[in-house]
């Protein structure tokens, strides 16, 4: 599970079906088509920077008839999460899309969704928030949704959108979690970016993935009351703890999940994905489409001959603390890449990994805390290489692992012009 | 424009109760009322959608007084819940995996916080996209549930907890009474009624008429509120029979924009009596009577009403201001 990245297979698709192996999506069209493909009922939609082809293409279909469902147009985001939620209530498998801004203006109703039990499916198009206002991806906004009870899968490849859109659902709808779904791509990295994706045949997808079965759906002939009250702290701690625990068995789902999807599609997904861990001393923790990047700099620094790996972050969550434990146990120095940033604490995932090793024996001496790429701020092979190079500093006890903002020097001279152009001083 | 009736007087209201008694709302609650009324001509097969307010609490688990089908969703946004919950049920029949037999009413219920205020946006929606479905809202004229704080359907003159009358301030509350029917009126639902607890026929009639129409059938419940107001609970109805009695209650409906008023008084009483059976008036009788303000409330009834008699040509007599 943890050795190389495994290879993007192929084999999807033989035995008929539609012939669109191999074909070139964007990140956007690579989860229209997987919802597509899901045979989702309804889709409730509203349009936001940079999510809007995902709803623009399927709302193209459902009016040309080539998808069978029904799209419909809300006025915000948060009467999108709503009718989200209700319908899946009412027992239709339901898709949808946000980004940023709309994510948070949502947030109200993530949480009311996850404590409905209603499987609905929510891409995110990663987009950093305002203010600033700005248009290029990091993960505030999604990691802003951790704690809502909605299960989370990060791609770094239109590949793993289509792909992951489908697992969402078979972990999503399985009856022993029953909990929304969030798979996460970065705006702009993924989902304007054309990759070859190969999308599986309908005939395989829906082998793999049976229609939705609710639990006690709104009916007239057995009705149930959703989204009661609750007047006592207990029965919310219950309701809570029930949660937190179809999450945490979301995990296990997910491996019969992946292990099924293996044999049918040929591509494999684990929680966590490793890169040259074999043998690794530092090893790069990060997420998303900038693992890329992570890669290209672990070949680089390979080509030096410095022992260096990478841990992919897949699933969110729950969050892959046992498989993160036995992928960094036994390295010199881990350094955690967050695209994202709480003022005041620092990157978001650096706690979250170094509580997953806290009691790891054989744990890596040292974690170093990264925030780069926040906005969607390029990182350049340099950058990379000087995380690498300040793993190894740490290692040879010249520095502390103190935390790491990325910005380079001529981005900062480019930072200081436009500060004096917006100061008035020409 | 009058169609076939199966309610020709109280007597034909249906016995069936969908709403049981015993539940957590307070003693002589108009709203519960209005519920219960507007549930019996619905009939059974039904898909309520909630936005906070007082009768939210009611279904507190494990236990529900509503016999049907039941969704809290959020504050803001109940009409996108119906929403939800039409669509899925349409496209589950029209894709053959739902039988007819299981399609139902969906039915908004919230509170003039939530229609008036916070949810308007919501409601603008679903109008625009003329969902089909009923939306109630009881209107008791604040913010009940968390203890009668001032909304935009307070009216004027009304103390609430953050209106409170103080020697500054001596009025409570200044602003005056969104008129939400002709906000929906304008948004272009194809019909919108008010209701009144104390005019049961009215009522009824109006919700077997929203049977007939495809779309959006929005409904304003007046929903006398004892705690909130201040009055004995046994009052409720008598006391929506006086605001309906003195003109500040208008019992109308718009059908596809035009608009007719199904109750006219022939003779307004004054509306300073209606006031001054509520606490929350109080402080314009005592510890010296607001003339002045009282005078405003009468005048603001009588112009409406001079405008009714114009546009509907019935023949309303006036209160006197002073």
């Amino acid at each position: 599970m943890l050795d190389r990245v495994p290879a993007q297979g192929d084999r999807a698709g033989q035995g008929g079906g539609p012939q669109m192996n191999g074909k070139l999506l964007t990140g956007n069209a690579a989860a229209a088509t997987a919802a597509r493909l899901a045979r989702v009922d309804y889709i409730p939609a509203y349009p936001i920077t940079p999510q809007t082809e995902i709803i623009e293409t399927i709302a193209n279909w459902v009016r040309e008839g080539t998808m069978d469902s029904k799209f419909v147009q809300l006025e915000s985001e948060h009467s999108m999460m709503t009718a989200a939620g209700a319908a899946s209530l009412a027992g239709a498998r339901v898709f949808t899309a946000t980004s940023s801004q709309g994510l948070l203006y949502a947030m109200e109703m993530l949480y009311n969704v996850s404590g409905w039990r209603a499987p609905m499916l929510l891409v995110n198009v990663s987009r950093a928030l305002a203010a600033p206002i700005v248009l290029e991806p990091d993960h505030n906004d999604v990691l802003a949704a951790r704690d809502s009870g909605f299960l989370q899968f990060h791609s770094e490849t239109c590949q793993e959108v289509a792909d992951l859109v489908l697992m969402a659902y078979r972990v999503a709808e399985d009856h022993r979690v029953m909990l929304p779904a969030i798979v996460n791509l970065d705006g702009f990295y993924l989902s304007f970016t054309r990759e070859p994706v190969v999308l599986p045949s309908q005939e395989s997808v829906d082998k793999f993935l049976p229609p939705y079965e609710p639990v006690g759906p709104m009916r007239a002939s057995k009705p149930v009351t959703r989204g009661s009250a609750v007047m006592e702290g207990y029965l919310y701690s219950y309701f809570r703890y029930n949660m937190h625990a179809a999450a945490l068995k979301s995990k296990e789902v997910f491996y019969e999940a992946a292990s099924e999807f293996e044999e049918l599609f040929g591509r494999s997904y684990g929680p966590v994905e490793g890169y040259m861990l074999d043998d690794a001393e530092y090893v790069l923790v990060i997420s998303n489409s900038f693992t890329a990047l992570g890669r290209q700099a672990v070949n680089r620094m390979r080509d030096q001959g410095v022992a260096a790996g990478l841990l992919k972050l897949r699933m969110v969550r729950p969050f892959p603390s046992e498989e993160i434990s036995a992928a960094l146990r036994g390295r010199k120095v881990a350094g955690v890449f967050d695209q994202n940033l709480s003022p005041g604490l620092g990157g978001i995932f650096y706690p979250e990994i170094a509580a997953s090793l806290y009691h790891t024996k054989g744990r890596p001496e040292a974690i170093l805390p990264v925030v780069g790429g926040l906005g969607g701020k390029q990182i350049t092979a340099k950058e990379m290489g000087m995380i690498f190079e300040e793993m190894q500093a740490i290692d040879r006890g010249e520095k502390a692992p103190s935390p790491m903002f990325l910005m380079r020097d001529d981005e900062l001279a480019r930072v200081k012009k436009t500060v004096a152009i917006a100061e008035g001083e020409s | 424009m009058e169609t076939a009736t199966r309610f020709k007087t109280l007597k034909d209201m249906p016995k069936d109760d969908y709403m049981t008694p015993g539940n957590t709302l307070c003693a002589g609650c108009g709203g519960a009322l209005a519920v219960r009324i507007f549930h019996k001509v619905l009939g059974p097969n039904v898909a309520w959608v909630n936005a906070a307010g007082c009768i939210t609490i009611t279904m507190s688990y494990p236990l529900s007084p509503i016999k049907s089908n039941w969704l809290y969703t959020a504050f803001a946004s109940a009409p996108a819940g119906a929403q939800g919950v039409r669509d899925a049920l349409d496209v589950l029949m029209a894709k053959g995996k739902l039988s007819r037999s299981e399609d139902m009413k969906v039915v908004v219920v919230t509170g003039d916080g939530s229609a008036y205020d916070i949810g308007l946006q919501s409601t603008a929606g679903a109008l625009d996209r003329r969902l089909d479905f009923y939306y109630l809202c009881y209107d008791n004229e604040a913010y009940g549930n968390t203890g009668f704080q001032m909304s935009s359907s307070t009216p004027f003159g009304s103390s609430t907890k953050t209106t409170p009358p103080t020697p500054a301030f001596p009025l409570g509350n200044t602003n005056t009474k969104k008129d939400l029917f002709e906000v929906w009126r304008t948004m272009r639902a194809p019909y919108v009624a008010t209701l009144a607890n104390s005019h049961g026929v009215d009522f009824l009639r109006k919700v077997e008429k929203g049977e007939s129409v495809k779309g959006p059938k929005m409904y304003i419940a007046f929903a006398a509120c004892p705690t909130g107001w201040g009055y004995d609970p046994k009052d409720s109805v008598e006391l929506e029979k006086m605001a309906v009695q003195c003109g500040v209650w208008p019992l109308k409906e718009s059908v596809d924009g035009v608009v007719r008023h199904t109750v006219i008084p022939r003779s307004l009483t004054p509306v300073r009596e209606y006031l001054k059976a509520q606490d929350r008036f109080e402080h314009l009788f005592k510890p010296t009577e607001r003339t002045e303000a009282i005078q405003k409330i009468q005048a603001a009834v009588n112009s409406y009403w001079e405008k009714v008699t114009a546009s509907e040509g019935a023949q309303v007599k006036l209160a006197q201001t002073a």
